[in-house]
């Protein structure tokens, strides 16, 4: 007989602390992100879609080699020897033309070891995550262009062109963090 | 009955002289039309009122898309509902099929017939109220047996069984506790029950005969929410175990019937709590019955205290269904006949004594003493955890931001 009073008595009292969480729930603050509208700050360095720079590409294919999983596709010839030319950002030459260069990313499996041997910091992972699409060969991103505009001059000239005096002794400038985009 | 007639002579005075089927007519099919668009309508609201008491128990937002905080998310879901096809699976037994969502709906609608109002806002004040409420309540089940059987399909016969196992138990404690006010009262009729607890707060019966009566309260608010298959007692359309219990068959339109047919069910106990404990359409305080307002003079404000009453029984409905899980079958029946059979049989008994006995026929002493403490002090504490969970949002809010 005690221990049904104290049975009864247990289950009710604790419905009644149950009920004091609730209520205490219904008055804080709601977690929800409404995401499409908000969203969260992404930490620094990120690693989302892949994204290449076509006219920084050297065509070297370091990161065809780099890759785990085989994603990116290089195509790259000789570029003829009458032709113009031209350098990348940080001042490489650029020596061969890229035909072909694609990223396949629904293969990628954003381990960023494409991005470190990359000697003009031309292919990074941008923060970019909203990209699902409905057919997955459009997961396949075709980086070459037709009508890519080089540049023709030496930088690393026109740096030294344009700052003579305030910096004799380095030759190129600061190149582009590898990695990431925060 | 006899206030419509008035109204309507009121309104049009040549009707006395119309004839007698035309006046029957229009004041019955009348206050049957007002009650039902009322009614109808009331799923809205409380389907609503529940996504959002749930997401915000649950700290999250819940239906904000649709309309201006979502108000309108139900009717979108309702037209939705209506304008889906009705799938007949191929071996159900098509007449029962149709037939059971308007029986349950029948069960839910019905005892609105005899829910007082206000003085005279009453669609018909029968003799035999409470045993009416009670009998038609139970003809939704009757309908949900039927959904289960006609569906042809094992979970549903499942669920069907299991509400006819869980009503047949907990109509007895429903029905032993619904004894104690008519027992006080010694009226059968929803009217004169709410008319004997006049007096205020200290005289509803709540707090009549003081540790009994709130112990009757509490196991007829227990026993109808297992009657009304709300959780956590609604293990006839359990979802972990049984797919959706009776109604899994269904789609569409009939759907939408069981969903209203739940939340008026839900309405109709709310009501019948408050008319039988929390004193109907009487305000807390007499002069809050007809409060006297400037231009406008006395407000009737039956109503509303009706309204509030029953809307507050229907939160805390919602409030024990995001609070507790679902109950297991044996724990379900051991509730019903082991414990709250028990304390009703108890209840039954003493009370009968106590109104019998001419020193407490009218409640202890000290009754009138405890209950405006005891509101206050609920009240004061559920602030208490209301400004601790507000104070608590201010400190996240600062520690994010740190």
């Amino acid at each position: 007989m005690r221990q049904w009073f104290k049975d009864v008595w247990e289950g009710f009292f604790t419905v009644l602390v149950g009920m004091r969480i609730t209520w205490r729930h219904l008055f804080t603050y709601p977690v929800t992100l409404q995401y499409p509208t908000v969203k969260w700050p992404l930490p620094p360095k990120s690693r989302m879609r892949l994204f290449m720079k076509f006219e920084d590409c050297i065509g070297c294919g370091q990161c065809v080699r780099a890759c785990p999983v085989n994603c990116i596709s290089l195509k790259a010839e000789k570029r003829p020897a009458d032709a113009p030319p031209i350098w990348a950002a940080n001042g490489q030459p650029i020596k061969l033309h890229v035909a072909v260069f694609d990223i396949d990313m629904s293969l990628c499996c954003y381990c960023n070891l494409c991005t470190y041997p990359c000697p003009t910091n031309c292919i990074y992972m941008t923060p970019e995550y909203e990209f699902a699409t409905s057919d997955l060969t459009q997961h396949l991103y075709r980086f070459a262009k037709k009508d890519a505009v080089f540049i023709t001059e030496d930088p690393r000239k026109k740096a030294a062109a344009a700052a003579p005096a305030e910096a004799p002794a380095s030759p190129a400038p600061p190149a582009k963090p590898a990695g990431g985009v925060a | 009955m006899d206030a419509t007639y008035e109204y309507l002579v009121w309104l049009l005075p040549g009707a006395a002289q119309w004839p007698a089927w035309l006046v029957v007519t229009i004041i019955t099919a009348l206050p049957a039309l007002a009650c039902f668009t009322f009614m109808a309508m009331g799923p809205l609201i409380y389907v609503y009122a529940e996504r959002k008491v749930s997401a915000f128990m649950q700290d999250r937002i819940g239906p904000n898309r649709v309309g201006p905080v979502g108000l309108l998310q139900t009717l979108a879901d309702t037209i939705k509902l209506l304008f889906k096809e009705a799938i007949f699976p191929k071996k159900v037994d098509r007449k029962l099929f149709v037939l059971a969502p308007l029986l349950v709906n029948v069960g839910a609608f019905m005892p609105f017939l005899v829910i007082p109002w206000g003085g005279r806002l009453q669609p018909a004040d029968l003799n035999v109220g409470v045993f009416y409420v009670v009998a038609i309540a139970s003809l939704s089940t009757v309908g949900i047996i039927m959904a289960g059987w006609a569906s042809n399909n094992k979970y549903s016969l499942f669920g069907a069984m299991r509400s006819a196992a869980q009503i047949v138990s907990y109509e007895i404690p429903t029905m032993m506790v619904l004894l104690v006010p008519v027992m006080i009262v010694g009226s059968l009729s929803l009217k004169d029950i709410t008319e004997a607890q006049y007096g205020g707060l200290s005289n509803w019966f709540l707090f009549r005969y003081f540790p009994i009566m709130p112990v009757a309260f509490v196991v007829f608010f227990v026993a109808g929410l297992a009657e009304t298959n709300r959780a956590p007692f609604d293990i006839p359309e359990a979802e972990s175990e049984l797919v959706a219990g009776f109604h899994t068959e269904y789609s569409g339109f009939f759907f939408a019937c069981f969903f209203m047919a739940e939340y008026t069910e839900m309405f109709v106990l709310s009501a019948t709590a408050s008319v039988l404990f929390l004193g109907g359409y009487l305000a807390p305080h007499p002069a809050l019955q007809y409060p006297h307002l400037p231009f406008v003079g006395p407000v009737p404000m039956g109503w509303f205290w009706l309204w509030f009453k029953a809307w507050s029984l229907v939160f805390v409905m919602m409030w024990l269904r995001w609070t507790l899980p679902r109950s297991r079958v044996d724990q379900l029946m051991h509730i019903a006949w082991k414990v709250l059979l028990p304390i009703a049989l108890v209840l039954v008994v003493v009370v009968g004594g106590l109104v019998l006995w001419p020193a407490t026929a009218g409640g202890f002493f000290w009754d009138r003493w405890v209950a405006w403490p005891l509101t206050g002090l609920l009240f004061a504490f559920l602030l208490y955890v209301m400004v601790r969970a507000l104070q608590w949002n201010r400190r996240r809010a600062r520690e994010l931001a740190a």
